[in-house]
């Protein structure tokens, strides 16, 4: 241990530790702006390069950052002095004299690290002026937007992007005042190995990374009197939306959902998880196919869009091994066009399939090549929980004091197994409940698998399935994916059924959740919030949802039907690596 | 590209690629591998960073990222005669400005430009250390010293071609 004095109090930390370290044990808060660790994702970034968290360390001439600053025994640091204040503010000062102020405007308004950091350190104006940057806006694609005049090069999403994710997609190009961070010879990023997972955009303290707002087109369809306008919600948004109308992380929102969507207008309210009840139906039907007839193991879930394409770039020699599965969203836009268009005798070619998603590969996913039938793409618009948040405000709606409200039949109504998809795990868990069941022709008792929950990023469980050990695994973040496919493909290990999803934790973590500002205790909330309505479910199989199986014996037959197949799978494209 | 070039440049990659096998830890090797590529080709295209950073697992955007840091390297074909101009403070005072000028005037392009036809490129640097011959021109690796704008039309006269 070491001891130190901060401001004159005494504190002891473990050797190597930081500063900054230091000071939070003590209660002693530093403004810090590029610094961002997350261990549980093994995400450290504190290159010390904003100088925000500078600090007075007797006996030393320069300001020490205090992020990248080791303890030393009987240092004696100061943290608020009037040098170390008047630092900090031209520190910010300078950032923002490069910095355009557009604050009113700004998509991050209110959620911006270095907005309130300014109000923190009471910048009343800037001493500096000059040369502004002139960076293009990259609106190239469909799920985010990269406005590098916002950038502070903290270079948080770059440490993401390649540490975390291994996509290597971002990296600080060019020097001295055209510095940015961006892909390789300045493409756009569409044209690039980006994934659209969206964890830069999740952890950018500005707006220079943020999601395409669709929100305008959203309210446009539902005004459009000719239109027939359908929601679906994610789980994983029930278990966000809430924290950002000041209720506490964790607890579920699903009825105020709802409820808000249908004030908007909507013509039918309805759930994703119906649809990943569906997906369970395919996926598991295939899995056991694969299983039993002596076909490609292990299978790969596939309803993650960030996974989907991270495959085609960099497992394009593994195409074959993922399931054909479409994810939920897109089954859920497939089934809405054709039997549910049917059904309530509306002309698909009026319908309009709106998703709510925590992700933002899921914009991407919606427009994919291989997604849609007759020219006519199975979702058509989608947001994502924060822009939900945007518009929810917009309406004017006071979303706490909400009553509780129901989805609309037949594609509202969902099993457990459904709304754990929200979280890593969750899909693997959920098509094993239905696996188990179909091999053996027994009632699976205990449907908790607890080894494949929780936050960590390689999950492991061998499952006993009619006297067969089915060795299954969960990756959550691509850099674990990564890890698993290489070892796989090296023959190092060997797997039955994989679950991957490319955010760390799943959708809960997702690219289009309220921010988490690197605090994992609330993925964790929202992690039980949805095992706990998984709990609450009387049906915890999806394969016992009442309107599946209404679903199946009136329009798709069964799994694997030809029907389901031109509907609800998909194939896969080779895509460059680098 | 007809049949010769792209033999051509089928047999400058062999040479790249040859000479990246030599080494053993190939991540550390990024630098003198976009050099030799840089000698090889004279500038370093996309086509030429990406074939790097497959043979040395290095992500393109990690490779981008290092030549446009260094001014050394270029991602645009270099002329056959590269004219750098000193711009260090001995030159300076000593009139580069008016030499730098004359040449873009000849030449008919900016500094930091190639012209057409791949004659000529003309760059500025910062001292080359020969600050008793200010102001100071380097021609490919050739060194004129105590330039006076009219000189400018004899070096061109002997870089030729």
């Amino acid at each position: 241990m070491v001891s130190l004095k901060i401001n004159g109090q005494s504190v002891e930390v473990p050797e190597g530790a930081t500063i900054l370290d230091a000071a939070d044990k003590l209660g002693v808060h530093i403004p810090t702006l590029c610094k961002l660790d997350i261990p549980e994702f093994s995400l450290h970034n504190h290159g010390a390069s904003c100088r925000v968290c500078v600090v007075e360390v007797a006996g030393r001439r320069n300001l020490a950052p205090a992020c990248a600053t080791p303890v030393m025994q009987d240092m004696d640091v100061k943290t608020h002095t009037a040098r170390v204040i008047n630092a900090r503010r031209t520190v910010v000062e300078l950032i923002l004299s490069n910095h355009p102020k557009t604050c009113l405007t700004c998509p991050k308004s209110t959620a911006c690290e270095l907005q309130s950091l300014a109000a923190e350190l009471s910048i009343q104006g800037i001493a500096f002026s000059g040369q502004s940057s002139r960076h293009t806006i990259d609106a190239s694609s469909p799920a985010y937007v990269r406005d590098m005049n916002k950038c502070v090069l903290c270079r948080r999403c770059e440490t993401m992007c390649s540490t975390v994710q291994t996509v290597n997609v971002l990296s600080g190009l060019n020097r001295g005042f055209a510095t940015c961070v961006g892909p390789a010879f300045n493409m756009p990023i569409s044209d690039s190995v980006c994934v659209s997972c969206g964890q830069c955009v999740a952890v950018c303290p500005t707006a220079a990374l943020s999601e395409v707002n669709n929100g305008a087109k959203v309210w446009a369809a539902i005004r459009d009197p000719d239109k027939f306008v359908v929601v679906q919600t994610a789980p994983a948004v029930r278990a966000a939306l809430g924290e950002a109308f000041g209720m506490p992380a964790g607890v579920p929102v699903t009825g105020k959902m709802a409820a808000a969507l249908r004030m908007f207008g909507f013509d039918k309210v309805f759930d994703t998880d119906f649809a990943a009840d569906l997906t369970i139906m395919e996926e598991a039907a295939e899995f056991i196919h694969r299983f039993k007839h002596g076909g490609k193991l292990p299978i790969l879930t596939s309803c993650c869009p960030g996974w989907v394409k991270f495959f085609e770039h960099q497992f394009s020699d593994m195409l074959d091994v993922p399931s054909t599965c479409k994810s939920p969203q897109q089954m859920f836009g497939a089934v809405a066009k054709t039997w549910l268009a049917e059904q309530l005798k509306v002309d698909p070619a009026r319908m309009v399939v709106v998703s709510v998603m925590p992700c933002i590969a899921k914009k991407y996913e919606a427009g994919r090549e291989d997604m849609g039938r007759d020219g006519r793409p199975d979702v058509d618009i989608v947001i994502t929980t924060r822009e939900l948040v945007k518009m929810i405000r917009e309406a004017g709606i006071k979303f706490a004091a909400l009553q509780d409200e129901g989805f609309d039949d037949p594609m509202g109504e969902s099993t457990g197994a459904g709304v754990i998809f929200g979280t890593s795990g969750g899909v693997l868990e959920a098509a094993l409940r239905t696996a188990y069941e179909w091999i053996t022709g027994n009632t699976l008792e205990a449907v908790d698998f607890t080894a494949l929950r929780g936050l960590r990023g390689i999950k492991e469980a061998t499952v006993d399935v009619d006297g067969i050990a089915v060795k299954a695994a969960v990756a959550g973040g691509l850099g674990n994916a990564r890890r698993l496919l290489e070892d796989i493909r090296a023959g190092k290990k060997q797997y039955h059924i994989i679950e991957v999803m490319a955010c760390p934790g799943g959708c809960i973590d997702g690219g289009g959740q309220p921010y988490h500002h690197g605090r994992t205790e609330i993925l964790k909330k929202r992690m039980k919030a949805l095992y706990a309505e998984d709990k609450s479910k009387v049906l915890r199989k999806s394969h016992e949802n009442p309107f599946i199986k209404k679903l199946y014996a009136e329009f798709l037959g069964e799994p694997h039907s030809k029907l389901a197949h031109e509907l609800l799978h998909t194939h896969y494209v080779k895509r460059p690596r680098m | 590209m007809d049949a010769e070039q792209c033999r051509c440049m089928d047999e400058e990659f062999k040479e790249l690629d040859d000479y990246i096998g030599q080494f053993r830890d190939k991540k550390t090797a990024l630098i003198k591998v976009l050099y030799e590529a840089q000698r090889i080709f004279g500038y370093l295209s996309e086509k030429t960073m990406l074939f790097v950073a497959d043979r040395l697992d290095v992500p393109a955007a990690k490779i981008f990222g290092v030549v446009s840091f260094y001014s050394y390297f270029t991602t645009t074909p270099k002329g056959r005669h590269q004219i750098k101009c000193c711009m260090g403070t001995a030159c300076f005072v000593r009139g580069a400005e008016k030499i730098i000028s004359a040449f873009e005037e000849k030449l008919k392009i900016k500094r930091g430009e190639t012209t057409t036809g791949l004659e000529y490129s003309l760059d500025s640097l910062r001292c080359v250390g020969a600050c008793g011959l200010a102001p100071v021109v380097v021609v490919n690796e050739q060194v004129y010293g105590k330039l006076e704008a009219p000189d400018v039309d004899t070096i061109l006269a002997n870089n030729k071609g």
